[in-house]
């Protein structure tokens, strides 16, 4: 497992195939990766957006998130598991988030990354601030349900 | 005893600090803790809490050595 806050912009292609090479334990025995990946975009609510700030809690931020892959290893036969997430200022279409599972059939790749997701969408303690075109600031208040 | 609050996004913005610390004396609740670090602000309703980068619900008792962080709702991924 990896769990990985960065500062800067990242490729998280590169960082899933890093990340793959590395693991040799899990060589030969994966046969499903899922992969997820946010994404900034320029709109929201109605709004033009220009740029955002995320904030987070540092520390907590990475045992919430080594939590919630502990939670999803105990439900699924997850071989192994990456999360990078963006903190600081980013720009729209700069990747946000990525979450990578890796198991040896698909229905457990898709559920356990489904699963860790979700939770790191209600309980890892970041925070958006987003600068609108019309240069007002404004906090996200809450995430949306991913599955409505 | 000595506890550490600490407060995040915009409940830092409108408490006007990133974090504190209180030398207080008696059992507390992490509400109680609220009560002393604002004592002329109310908790907004849908504050989060965490002792130690856990989360805890308000009525938890918090121990000497503590940090206490108070924060909105998490919009991260």
């Amino acid at each position: 497992m990896r769990i990985k806050i960065c500062a800067e912009p990242f490729e998280p292609w590169h960082e899933v195939q890093a990340y793959q090479q590395s693991a040799i334990s899990m060589a030969g025995k994966f046969g499903a990766t899922s992969i997820f990946i946010g994404t900034m975009r320029d709109f929201n609510d109605g709004d033009d957006i220009q740029g955002m700030t995320l904030e987070h809690y540092p520390g907590m931020t990475e045992k919430q998130l080594e939590k919630i892959v502990a939670e999803a290893m105990q439900q699924w036969p997850v071989l192994d598991a990456l999360i990078v997430h963006r903190v600081g200022d980013i720009l729209p279409n700069e990747p946000i988030v990525l979450v990578a599972v890796w198991t040896s059939h698909r229905g457990d790749a898709f559920d356990a990354s489904r699963y860790i997701m979700e939770a790191l969408k209600s309980r890892a303690p970041f925070w958006k601030k987003e600068l609108l075109a019309s240069q007002t600031e404004r906090w996200l208040l809450k995430n949306t349900d991913g599955y409505l | 005893m000595s506890i550490k609050v600490r407060y995040f996004a915009s409940l830092k913005e409108s408490v006007g600090r990133s974090e504190q610390c209180l030398e207080i004396t008696g059992l507390l609740t992490v509400a109680d803790v609220w009560r002393v670090a604002n004592p002329d602000k109310t908790m907004p309703d849908n504050t989060l809490a965490a002792v130690n980068m856990d989360y805890v619900a308000l009525t938890d008792a918090v121990e000497d050595g503590d940090e206490v962080a108070f924060f909105p709702p998490v919009t991260g991924g």
